[in-house]
């Protein structure tokens, strides 16, 4: 079990190598055109992987093969890939840690989900109601990302980190004691409790406090989630290669000379931020529409689901769309995996959390990685021996690509 | 007025176990540039050390609590050298962040297999009688007097410490400038070791004074007031040990009036604001040094 991620991660690292090197050379217009090709290559294979994971499921659920927890799992897979997907564009491409992405979830869920249930007797034809749901969740989420980015954003680092998860934590807070009803003279709001929202005997309770929204229509599905992944990364992988995106990029790898070539920082930042934070509204909306009742735990919408997010974007590599995608998957079944060691198994997905991040970080261990590879071993059963200078260009290479 | 004030005394006495955390932090940031998010959990093996040592194997707190102190420098030592020191040349400070994080579900599920998920009762270790002031309006509780004296030697000792002492001035230099430092003959690994020990120990005793001031006791204990004490560092100007007091008794105040005249439930939205008010202002916290950008 520990192998099989291991595996994926290594492949990972790979992938952001030549990421990062096709970026570097895109740059350079002389080799613009034959690693344009690559990149598009790369990316077909990234959208690529999603139908075929879907029609995989498709042919497992046909056939029984798949458990119920697993099958019930499903849409939360697309929900973490979007995540993600969309933390990635903030820490990755834009280079600034954000601790605070379930908040715009958190928003993104609720906004949709209170706009699904007060338009389910008025919009009763499903797919239009769950679009134009997902198009105010994601845009609450985008405003919010401008409105809180826009002061925020001056920080940098740590001080970044720990205000986006103020902000996050804020969210979370609001919403636990919000209270909202609906009676024939429109809404009502309150922070207190129901009882202040003066209503008249036909009132409805439609956001109860800690309670949340109940009776959200059910309207998310596997093939919903994995359409929203398809746009996700549509989006993304647009951005990354348009010349906005070369722009979030230049600011992440060099800010003043960025800013000195002329590049609006404060536009750039914004825009990768509000995108990133709309992104994660989208998966608010899957999240909301895919139970009967939401409510703001500390477990769906708190920091720790901001870490857990984190940790599959930087074990996914820092920068790289497609690990992110494969770290999300495997880090929530691994969880689901380990099930039949009962009481054991969250302490073994820490320890195996630990081992990932040093096996693939350390840089021991990347070096020794880098030595022992298939090849070398290939050359030890032949006895020939290894050039030196293979191995320096080798180093060479990932200590440029963990930059 | 009565109760403004015993407010205030409550807000001053959770300020100063924040503050108390918070120092851990700040060492530790302040020398390793990397977010700790293990310490919380410590002050949780703290916290269990001394239930276990006491209520089961019936120690005295004398004993307890040297133990608690003992035993968490230990494991702060053994967490930085084999979770934090081989990734500390590493690329980005992303990665030390995200092993942090293993390291705090680690010690939160390693508690919860031991003593189970049910909130244990804590005994207070503190046999201090309350204070009574004015005519008994005002009772201020030995926990209280307690925690808040502990705050202040270990404040000053900590101050001494790095002024006076040449391990302390060995990581202040670490602190400036790492390459620097080990030129001079600093033995950097020792330096970032020590400050992981003098954190640890710290959040042992934060650990006692935070399970005698609110008597429950979970694996998940550290997790908040952990946070809580990383965001009264940021406020205070992260590295800075004064700044540690400061935005920590200030945290803790602003807590306990926001809960008490606003509203309990958004007593942690007030903090939250407060804090993003001040970095707004002062983007490095309140005894933050300005960071110099070089081109």
């Amino acid at each position: 079990m520990t192998k099989k991620p291991g595996i994926n991660q290594a492949k990972a690292d790979n992938q952001v190598d030549t990421n990062i090197k096709s970026n570097n050379k895109n740059s350079n217009g002389t080799i613009k055109k034959a690693k344009m090709s690559k990149s598009t290559r790369d990316n077909m294979i990234t959208y690529g992987i999603v139908p075929i994971a879907f029609i995989i499921v498709q042919i497992l659920e046909a056939g029984n093969l798949i458990s119920n927890l697993m099958s019930g799992l499903l849409v939360s897979f697309c929900i973490y890939i979007i995540l993600a997907v969309s933390l990635n564009l903030t820490v990755g491409i834009l280079g600034e840690l954000s601790l605070g992405h379930a908040g715009f979830m958190c928003l993104g869920a609720f906004t949709s989900a209170f706009f699904s249930k007060c338009t389910v007797d008025v919009i009763t034809f499903a797919p239009l109601r769950f679009i134009l749901a997902l198009l105010i969740g994601a845009a609450v989420a985008g405003l919010a990302g401008i409105l809180i980015g826009l002061p925020v954003l001056r920080l940098k680092g740590d001080y970044l980190a720990i205000v986006t998860l103020a902000f996050g934590e804020i969210i979370k807070n609001v919403i636990n004691a919000l209270y909202v009803g609906r009676d024939q003279n429109g809404f009502h709001a309150s922070l207190k409790d129901a009882l202040s929202l003066n209503m008249t005997d036909d009132g409805e309770v439609i956001i109860d406090g800690a309670l949340g929204i109940i009776g959200t229509p059910r309207d998310s599905s596997l093939l919903v989630g994995v359409l929203l992944i398809l746009l996700t990364l549509f989006i993304v992988l647009n951005l990354i290669k348009s010349r906005d995106g070369r722009a979030i990029m230049s600011i992440r790898d060099n800010l003043i000379a960025a800013e000195s070539v002329g590049i609006n920082i404060t536009k750039y930042k914004l825009m990768a931020f509000s995108i990133s934070a709309a992104l994660a509204g989208v998966a608010g909306v899957l999240y909301a529409h895919n139970l009967n009742s939401l409510a703001a735990t500390t477990r769906n919408f708190g920091y720790n689901m901001s870490i857990m997010i984190l940790v599959f974007v930087v074990l996914g590599g820092i920068g790289n769309i497609r690990g992110s995608m494969i770290a999300a998957v495997v880090l929530t079944l691994l969880p689901e995996l380990l099930r039949g060691l009962d009481k054991y198994r969250m302490l073994i997905y820490a320890v195996v959390l630990i081992l990932m991040m040093l096996f693939n970080w350390s840089p021991k261990i990347v070096a020794w990685r880098k030595q022992h590879t298939t090849r070398y071993f290939i050359n030890k059963i032949f006895r020939r021996e290894l050039k030196p200078a293979n191995i320096d260009q080798n180093t060479a290479d990932q200590n440029k690509g963990g930059q | 007025m009565i109760s403004f004030i015993s407010y205030l005394i409550n807000g001053i006495s959770l300020g100063s176990i924040y503050a108390i955390i918070a120092l851990g932090y700040t060492m530790v940031y302040g020398i390793a540039k990397m977010l700790n998010f293990a310490h919380g959990d410590v002050i949780m093996v703290g916290g269990f050390t001394i239930f276990w040592t006491v209520s089961t194997q019936g120690m005295s707190p004398l004993i307890a609590i040297p133990l608690a102190v003992v035993l968490c420098t230990i494991l702060g030592v053994t967490i930085e050298y084999i979770a934090y020191r081989p990734l500390r040349q590493a690329a980005s400070s992303l990665v030390v962040l995200i092993t942090a994080i293993g390291v705090s579900y680690f010690l939160q599920n390693l508690a919860l297999l031991i003593f189970g998920a049910n909130p244990k009762s804590f005994d207070s270790m503190i046999p201090v009688p309350p204070m009574q002031l004015l005519d008994g309006q005002i009772t201020i509780l030995g926990e209280t007097t307690v925690t808040v004296i502990s705050c202040l030697i270990i404040m000053g000792g900590l101050s001494l410490f790095i002024k006076k002492s040449r391990p302390g001035q060995a990581m202040l230099a670490v602190s400036e400038d790492k390459g620097a430092a080990q030129l001079m003959g600093i033995n950097v690994n020792k330096t970032i070791s020590l400050t992981f020990a003098i954190g640890s120990g710290l959040a042992a005793i934060a650990g006692l004074l935070l399970c005698s001031a609110y008597p429950t006791l979970s694996p998940y204990i550290g997790s908040m007031p952990g946070i809580k004490a990383f965001v009264a560092a940021v406020f205070g100007g992260i590295g800075s040990i004064p700044g540690a007091l400061i935005g920590g008794l200030l945290l803790g105040i602003v807590e306990i009036l926001g809960r008490a005249y606003i509203s309990s439930q958004m007593a942690d939205v007030i903090v939250f604001l407060v804090l993003i008010l001040v970095l707004l202002i002062k983007p490095t916290g309140i005894l933050g040094k300005k960071l110099q950008e070089k081109v």
